[in-house]
Parts: structure tokens; C-alpha cells; sequence
């Protein structure tokens, strides 16, 4: 198992009255994980803009950062740029529904979603006092992601020495063939799904086992399988279960369809149900 | 032994029960077939063909257990326009269509059809079809044909009919009012009397037994004319050679027009509502706590319903009623709706000449009964109960559905229930964006305690409960499950009530149902529905006690016992007896317990039966708590009817040595043995020596009663002094 640190963050900064809380939060991350951040522009530099954000980093002992400018599309500049300086991890900021509590992407941060190459957090809501982060959801699918996204969560976990991780197996409706009757069907079911979970769980261990024991001590883990939509339900478990961090896998193809009919990732996108880690 | 071998021993072993109680059913169905055919100007053995064959095919090939099948009140609307529009022969086409249609639900597994349709709108329809058979019928009762193009006209007319009775100068109109009459009374009153030899024929038949032996009387006693009317008495009822013979021509030509499919699609949209609402309203009466498989037993209903179109018959649907008489007669499987089916056809060959006895007023005050239960003030009482908008939602329905045609009717119901809750929520965006997302998540927690949890989010009305419904069946009854609404803004009646459904499902079957999160709905007020009723409701008045009451509260300080007076739902203690394994338990109230509270005493209400076969029973009972294991049993005074129950499979177990009490006392239990040993001298010798009453063990518990009806302060005494020395005798 390998395991890729994230040796470089980057985040698209605009002089919003979120700058402050998105620059706290963003540097924050890069000293737990000893990285580089890489602050993004959309628009032409100035001494002004340099100034201001050197002020809000000050308030941080050290940290390594480098400010890009560049004017075009936000997408494509933030896309370039996170390829060119190489960045792992891409921070971006969700907004948020009027009098609602509920948080979505945006349609910029959205397309940069759907497209980036590195892996993406999204944070609901920055601030500056630390909010620690203290239990974790991932997604157990049966996927070859599912791994490396697994072991990228425990890493995490002990970067910011969260105490919790939750593996969730969404396991589709339509595996459990049997349509539930009668009370002969419903007994079938019943124990057609315990195997079901049995299987699932065996697979979850035997990920688990592979990942290093330094990650995996001192951390509680559990494994809960849930019958349902997939991508919906664990956004769901996400938010009923106060998870401060879901980590999930990078969707693996996006076509016309997948927007119109959502599935996955999709719906994690227009319902965020806490900050959530992409893992490319 | 094989599992199967075990199931065809227990199904011969059930039989008998299974016999008597199709026998009971057969009693009720002869005369609501004939006046539910006759209400839809069908020819009065349609509704017969069409209760036999629902009892044949259903019970072989359905899903349910203790159901029976038959011509159900909520398609004579429908059928009276389909066959007024369409004529007889064309009507058959079409109900032989629906029945086509019915299958094809079953098949596409839409047995959940009934889930998208607000319950106050099916309560308005209902109401509806109630007041279209009492409005027509209401006439024919009091012997005054008439003839309206529209249904509110019959309404409005019943003054002057009844104006018209009273000044009849035609004798034979006269006795007909009067059988119409007393045929309504004793439909009232029926279920007021406890008798339970009075019991065993269900009112419907009565009035059939009481009107032919009238007309017997005056046949061969008085040597007279049957007084009533010719006019006014049942005709065309075919001899068994001529149905068989006879098969009635369909004619399918109107096929392609257009009122043929609407009638096809009403039938079929009512015969499925009727059906899956009486297939879960029996589903909690079913003693066996079995469930149903919807889908098939559509299939089967459907199937069924073709063949009755061919024969001559109406739509076959689930009835709610004749299920419930049979479920209280014994019934244990679906062996009882065949034999109702025999029966039935026994009827017809051995008797079909004597139901032209049966004067038409009589059979059609049971007719305006159902009508009168279906539209009864206490429906819209209780809806009012829940909420203004749940008043507007009913009317809306029920005035459509007069006015221009159940479809239209239901239709315009679901539109008004949309319309009020984007109102109520002032926000059309929460029901557009989110209806079609899987908003429900159900997992099994698997640290804790292993039970189930739901979480719902947005809302949670009409539109989407069969997403929840869906989740919930999923679920063994006897498993722990907790629905959490906090994630969601919004929750309609119908889903509180169908949540409340369940929660007693899951009570009777042995688990627990839990809503939480509705919390924050509350303070919001926002949400009026049945929430609002859980609220609880703070005394003004401070001394309302009845003088029962205050007796019974003197009766408290005197023996030193605790009273309360308040009514309680929570009746757990008393489920798992078998007394109440067939019966509604609607509250406890006015309970007395002693200080160490192994006894309470309390009245109680409770219902039998369902629709128009329902009894509201209140009683007092004495339940002991015993603190240790007994054998289940079943001690009552013996008598003409336990000799019957004993012809039909139930045993009494003797106990040797005491033939004073054998002869006199009718005990019943599983465990033989241990029923002996525990009746010994002792305890036999105390119930010799001491008043008759039920007495009912359910491993650590007894329940006492004597009659079914409100002890007096001496009774109450009596029984309390009687439980307190059954309690040293058994300890």
C-alpha cells in the first residue's frame, strides 16, 4: 500500500468576506500536513492583494506558501495551475442555502469537481477557531479506488488525530434480489442481506489489514453497511451520524447521463452533508 | 419430521374452526351480496356469483390469510354508473376488463398503488360512495321509489320521503316501511346487545331469518297474503340449474369508447383502493400475525374478478367487514373463505326459492347502514380532530366525487392535498427538488443494540411515503426500529397515520416502533397535523368526575388503593393475552391499583370487528401480576356455545377427580400437563366454591372479568376481593 502525503495544497482565493476563514482553515491543514500551500487568483496581480493575504497568514508561525496570479476562466486557470505547481490537494469553499442549513457546490467548484485530477476538499463552513475534527466516514464500495481511498482516510485521521473512523458499505438495493412478500420473502431477505453485510465486511477488514499499523492504532474503527441509493446514503449517515469529515472516492466517469440522472458524487454535490475529501 | 408434513397436520387440525367461521361469514354475505348487486342495479345473484367465486379463487391463489373476497359496498357507485351508462352486458365487459387490469397491477407489483393517495381524500371518497348507496337506498327502505339524474337529489329528497312514509294509506307500502324499519333497527342495535347466542348470527342475517319466517307466518299460520308489497319484495332470483345453464351474454363492442374505459379504470382504481386498505386493516386483526403478499392476492382478486365478469358476477374485492366477522369467529387460514364460498353456493341450491321471501326495504336498511358507517359524523369528527386543512381535503373529495365521478373526486383530493401543504410550507421548491431523491436511509446500528434506524430527510408526505413504506417492510415486526425525523421539515398526516399503523403492528408482533426528531415540529407550529394531538391537552375543568367516578374514587380511599382516572394508552401488560389477540384495544381508564401493584384494576374499551361489524366494547377487568411462570390458560364457565366451540376443534381439558368442576367449567390451554398439575385441589375447590368469571393466564399474568359490560361499585368490590383470594390460592 502506498500512501500519497499531500505535499502541496492548493486553494483559489477571492477577496470575499470568507478570505479570512478560508485562509485560517487552508493554512491550518498545511502545518498538519507539513505542506505547501499554493494560493490561486483569478485576476491580475497587484502589491495590494500580496499585502493583504501576507497579513492574514502572518497570524501563523510558519508556513510555506507561494501566491499565483492569473486572468481567464476561473475553472480552467484553477484547473492549469493545480497541475502545473503539482498540487494534491485542492481546497475548495461550498456555499450555502438561504436560511437553510445546507450547503452546496457552487457551479465553478462544481465543474473543477467533476474535471480536477487531484483531490478535493470541499469545507462547508471555514472559520477561524480550529473546529477539531474528530470522526471520519468513508466509503467502503467495492471499487478499485476503494483502497487507496480507505488508506488516504486513516492517514488523514491521524494528521488530524481524529479519534473515529466509520467505513460505510453502501450496498445496492438491487443485489438483494429477493422482493420482500410475505413473511417466507421477508425471512429470505433477511438472511440473504446478513450475508450480504458478512461479505462486505470480511472485504473491509482484509483492506484494512494492509494499511500500516501506525495509521491504523489508536483510532477506533467501525464498519457499518447500509442498504441504499449509493453516493446518497452515505451523505445521509454523513450528516445524521455528525461526521466532521467524508472521505469518498473520485467518480470514476461523468457523462451527459450522470448529470441528468445523479448518482454518486452527484449527490453528495447539491446536499454537502459535511466538509468532504475527493480522493483522486 | 419435515417442516411441510407439520404444516398440512396443522392445517387439518384448524379446520373445524375453519368451517364454522366460513359457515358465520356465508351468513353475512347472502344478504349483503344480494342488496350490494341489488344497489347497483345488478341482478341480485351477481353479487352472490361474484362472493363465490372471490371465495374460491382468492383462497387458492391469494396472498392473504384470513381475508375473505366478495362484492365490496365501495364499487356500487361505480358499478350503478357502469351499468346505467353502459347497460348490464356491456358492464360485464368492463368489469371483466378491470379484473384484466387488477392482475396487471398485481404482476407490475403495484400493490402499492393505495400508498399515493392522502388518507383524508380516501376518507372523502369513501364518504362519498357511503352517501351515493344511502342516498339511493334510503327510499327504497321506506318503500318510495324514486328516480334523479343526480346523486345530491336523492339526498335531498330523503325529507320528503320520509314525510311521504308517514302518510301512506297503501297497507302493503306500510309493512314494507315497517320491515325497512325494523331491518334498520335491529342493524343499530345489534351490536349493543351482548348476547352471545344472540351474537352467533350477524345482524344481516337476522333480518334474512326474521323476514322469511314473517313470511312463513303469515303463509301457514294466518292463511293470508304476505302483507307487503309485491312490488317491494326481492325478484329474479334464478334457480341453481338456471345460473349454471344461464350464463349471462357479454357484449364487448363498447370497447372502444370512451365510457367504457372510464369505468374500467374507476373499477379498477376502487376495487384496488378497497381492496389494500381492507387487506391491511385485516392484517392487524390476524391472530397468527401473519403478512400478507399484496401483490398476489391482486393477482388472485383480479383472476377472480374475470371469472365473475364471464359468470355474470361483479368486481370481486377484499371486505372489510365479512374479514372481520370471520377473524372473530376463528378463522386461521384462508381455508375459511373457501368454505364461505360452499356455503354460499349450499345456500343458493338448497334455498333460492326462499330469498324471494326477503322484502327489499328490509335488505336495503343493511344497505343504508353501511352507507350511514362509511359517511357517519364520527369520520368527519375525527378528521376535524386532526386539523381544519384535513376538513377541507375530505370535502373537497367527498362534494367531486357527488358532483362529477370518483375519479375526478380522487383526483381533485390528491391536487387540494398538494396545494395546502405548499401552502402550509410556503415553499414549492422543498416538494419539487426533492421528490424524486431517495430520501430515506435505513440501517441496521451495529455497535448498539442492533436495532434499525431510519433517518428521513426534506419531507415526508403522500408523495414519497412509499419510499419509506418500502424500508419499513423490510423489517421483521419483531425487531426494535427508531424512525428519526429531525432531518425532515415536513410531515403529512397521511404518513403520521400509517407510522401510527405500524406502531401498533410492531406492538402486537412482539417489537418497538419508535418515532422521534418530531420534537422541533412541534414548537415550530408549523406542522398542525396529527401532531397536534399528541399535545397534551391541560384540564380546565378540575372535577369532572362522573359520580362512577367519585364512587369509585371513595371505593380507592377506603381499601387504600391508588386511582386514576385518566384515560391510558399505553396497554402493553394486556396484548399478550389471548383475549385480545383479535381485538382493538382502544384505552384503559379509571384504574385502581393496590400499594404493591401486583394488582390493577381498571375499565376498559375495546373493539371488535371492523366496519360495519364493529362492536365499541367497554368493560372493567382485574389484571393480576402473578411474579412467576404459569401455564397458559383459559378458564370460562361452561356452556351451550363451548359445546359448539368443541364440535369445532377447541378441547377442554378435564380435571380428574372434580366432575362438578369439569361439568361446570370450560378450560382451555396448550400445555395439558401442566394445566393439571397446576389445578389442584386447592385451586379447583376455590373456583367451585366462588362466582363464574373469565379468568386467562399468559404465562406470569391473570386477567379477570365477568361480563362484558361495567361493573358496578359492588362488582368492583366483588372482583377485587375475588382476584385478591385466586392470588393466596395460587401462591
Amino acid at each position: 500500500m502506498t500512501l500519497k502525503p499531500f505535499k502541496s495544497i492548493g486553494i483559489g482565493v477571492a477577496f470575499s468576506p470568507n478570505l479570512k476563514a478560508n485562509l485560517f482553515e487552508v493554512a491550518r491543514l498545511s502545518q498538519f500536513f507539513n505542506s505547501k500551500l499554493i494560493l490561486i487568483h483569478v485576476g491580475p496581480a497587484s502589491q495590494e492583494k500580496t499585502e493583504a493575504l501576507k497579513i492574514i497568514l502572518d497570524n501563523f508561525s510558519y508556513i510555506d506558501y507561494e501566491v499565483v496570479f492569473k486572468t481567464g476562466d476561473p475553472v480552467n486557470v484553477i484547473l492549469s495551475i493545480s497541475e502545473e505547481k503539482k498540487i494534491d490537494l485542492l481546497v475548495l469553499g461550498a456555499l450555502q442555502r438561504e436560511n437553510f442549513l445546507k450547503y452546496y457546490v457552487g457551479s465553478i467548484a462544481r465543474k473543477i469537481t467533476r474535471r480536477a485530477k487531484c483531490s478535493i476538499l470541499l469545507l462547508i463552513k471555514p472559520s477561524i477557531e480550529r473546529v477539531s475534527c474528530q470522526h471520519i466516514v468513508v466509503n467502503g464500495l467495492k471499487d478499485p479506488k476503494t483502497e487507496q481511498t480507505i488508506a488516504t482516510a486513516f492517514y488523514v485521521a491521524k494528521q488530524l488525530r481524529a479519534d473515529r473512523i466509520t467505513i460505510v458499505e453502501e450496498i445496492k438495493q438491487n443485489e438483494v434480489a429477493i422482493k420482500v412478500d410475505d413473511d417466507k420473502s421477508l425471512r429470505k431477505a433477511t438472511i440473504f442481506k446478513e450475508r450480504l453485510k458478512l461479505r462486505e465486511e470480511t472485504r473491509i477488514k482484509e483492506i484494512i489489514a494492509h494499511i500500516p499499523e501506525t495509521y491504523t492504532k489508536n483510532i477506533a474503527i467501525k464498519s457499518q453497511p447500509i442498504f441504499g441509493k449509493q453516493g446518497y446514503s452515505i451523505g445521509h449517515y454523513a450528516q445524521i451520524s455528525r461526521a466532521d469529515l467524508l472521505i469518498m472516492n473520485a467518480p470514476t466517469k461523468m457523462t451527459f447521463w450522470d448529470r441528468l440522472f445523479p448518482h454518486d458524487i452527484e449527490h453528495i454535490l447539491t446536499e454537502l452533508p459535511t466538509d468532504v475529501l475527493i480522493i483522486q | 419430521m419435515s417442516p411441510k408434513k407439520d404444516n398440512i397436520a396443522q392445517f387439518f387440525k384448524a379446520l373445524p374452526k375453519n368451517i364454522f367461521s366460513g359457515f358465520v361469514v356465508s351468513l353475512i354475505a347472502l344478504p349483503l351480496g344480494l342488496g350490494l348487486a341489488m344497489a347497483s342495479d345488478a341482478p341480485p345473484i351477481s353479487g352472490i356469483i361474484a362472493a363465490v367465486i372471490g371465495g374460491f379463487v382468492v383462497s387458492i391463489l391469494g396472498g392473504s390469510h384470513v381475508t375473505i373476497a366478495g362484492p365490496g359496498n365501495g364499487l356500487v357507485g361505480v358499478l350503478l354508473i357502469a351499468i346505467t351508462t353502459l347497460g348490464i352486458e356491456s358492464a360485464y365487459a368492463a368489469i371483466i376488463c378491470s379484473g384484466g387490469l387488477l392482475m396487471l397491477l398485481g404482476f407490475l407489483r403495484l400493490g402499492k398503488l393505495a400508498d399515493f393517495f392522502p388518507s383524508s381524500a380516501i376518507q372523502g371518497m369513501l364518504a362519498a360512495i357511503g352517501l351515493i348507496i344511502l342516498g339511493k337506498q334510503f327510499h327504497i327502505m321506506l318503500a318510495h321509489r324514486i328516480k334523479r339524474e343526480d346523486t345530491i337529489d336523492y339526498l335531498l329528497e330523503i325529507p320528503y320521503t320520509i314525510n311521504d312514509a308517514i302518510h301512506y294509506d297503501n297497507t302493503g307500502l306500510i309493512y314494507a316501511a315497517i320491515a325497512g324499519v325494523l331491518s334498520f333497527a335491529i342493524m343499530i342495535f345489534y351490536s349493543k346487545i351482548r348476547n352471545k347466542y344472540l351474537q352467533l348470527i350477524p345482524a344481516p342475517m337476522w333480518i334474512v331469518i326474521l323476514s322469511i319466517a314473517f313470511s312463513y307466518y303469515f303463509e301457514l299460520v294466518a292463511h293470508e297474503k304476505n302483507p307487503i308489497d309485491i312490488s317491494y319484495m326481492i325478484s329474479g332470483i334464478p334457480e341453481f340449474s338456471e345460473i349454471i345453464a344461464q350464463l349471462p351474454s357479454v357484449n364487448f363492442s363498447k370497447i372502444g369508447s370512451f365510457p367504457f374505459w372510464t369505468s374500467v379504470l374507476a373499477l379498477t382504481l376502487i376495487a384496488s383502493i378497497e381492496s389494500l386498505l381492507s387487506i391491511k386493516a385485516v392484517d392487524k386483526l390476524d391472530p397468527e400475525k401473519r403478512r400478507s403478499n399484496v401483490n398476489r392476492d391482486l393477482k388472485a382478486l383480479g383472476l377472480a374478478t374475470v371469472g365473475s365478469g364471464f359468470l355474470g358476477g361483479l368486481n370481486v374485492v377484499t371486505v372489510i367487514a365479512r374479514s372481520s366477522v370471520n377473524v372473530n369467529n376463528g378463522g386461521s387460514n384462508r381455508s375459511s373463505n373457501f368454505f364461505h364460498a360452499t356455503f354460499l353456493v349450499i345456500f343458493i341450491v338448497l334455498f333460492s326459492s326462499q330469498l324471494t321471501r326477503i322484502p327489499l326495504p328490509a335488505l336495503m336498511a343493511i344497505l343504508v347502514y353501511t352507507g350511514y358507517k362509511l359517511a357517519s359524523p364520527s369520520t368527519i369528527r375525527n378528521i376535524f380532530s386532526i386539523g381544519k386543512e384535513q376538513l377541507i381535503i375530505f370535502f373537497v373529495t367527498l362534494l367531486v366525487t357527488l358532483k362529477i365521478g370518483l375519479i375526478t373526486g380522487i383526483i381533485s383530493g390528491v391536487l387540494v392535498t398538494f396545494i395546502i401543504h405548499v401552502v402550509i410550507n410556503k415553499n414549492f421548491g422543498l416538494f419539487a427538488k426533492n421528490v424524486l431523491k431517495p430520501n430515506v436511509l435505513m440501517y441496521k446500528e451495529v455497535n448498539d443494540e442492533n436495532n434499525y434506524y431510519l433517518s428521513i430527510k426534506h419531507f415526508c408526505s403522500f408523495l414519497n411515503y412509499y419510499k419509506l413504506k418500502e424500508k419499513i417492510n423490510a423489517i421483521p415486526e419483531n425487531e426494535d426500529v427508531v424512525v428519526d425525523f429531525s432531518l425532515c421539515k415536513f410531515v403529512d398526516h397521511t404518513v403520521m397515520e400509517n407510522l401510527n399503523n405500524y406502531q401498533e403492528l410492531f406492538k402486537k408482533r412482539g417489537g418497538t416502533f419508535e418515532v422521534v426528531g418530531l420534537d422541533l415540529h412541534d414548537t415550530d407550529s408549523k406542522h398542525p397535523f396529527a401532531l397536534r394531538r399528541l399535545l397534551p391537552v391541560p384540564n380546565i375543568i378540575k372535577n369532572n368526575l362522573t359520580r362512577r367516578q367519585t364512587s369509585i374514587e371513595e371505593l380507592a380511599i377506603d381499601y387504600k388503593l391508588n386511582y386514576m382516572h385518566e384515560k391510558q394508552k399505553n396497554i402493553d401488560f394486556l396484548n399478550t393475552f389471548l383475549f385480545f389477540r383479535t381485538k382493538q384495544i382502544n384505552h384503559i381508564y379509571n384504574q385502581l391499583v393496590n400499594t404493591n401493584e401486583a394488582l390493577t384494576l381498571f375499565d376498559i374499551e375495546f373493539s371488535e370487528g371492523e366496519f360495519i361489524a364493529k362492536e365499541v366494547v367497554r368493560s372493567t377487568m382485574l389484571y393480576i401480576d402473578l411474579n412467576k411462570d404459569i401455564p397458559e390458560f383459559t378458564l370460562d364457565r361452561e356452556g351451550f356455545l363451548e359445546k359448539i366451540y368443541a364440535f369445532a376443534g377447541y378441547k377442554d381439558i378435564p380435571i380428574q377427580n372434580h366432575n362438578d368442576f369439569s361439568n361446570r367449567f370450560y378450560l382451555l390451554g396448550e400445555d395439558e400437563t401442566k394445566i393439571k398439575a397446576l389445578f389442584n385441589d386447592d385451586v379447583t375447590h376455590f373456583f367451585e366454591s366462588n362466582p363464574y368469571y373469565h379468568i386467562e393466564s399468559n404465562g406470569s399474568s391473570l386477567l379477570i372479568f365477568g361480563r362484558e359490560r361495567q361493573a358496578s361499585i359492588k362488582e368492583i368490590k366483588a372482583l377485587f376481593d375475588f382476584g385478591k383470594r385466586l392470588k393466596e390460592v395460587l401462591s
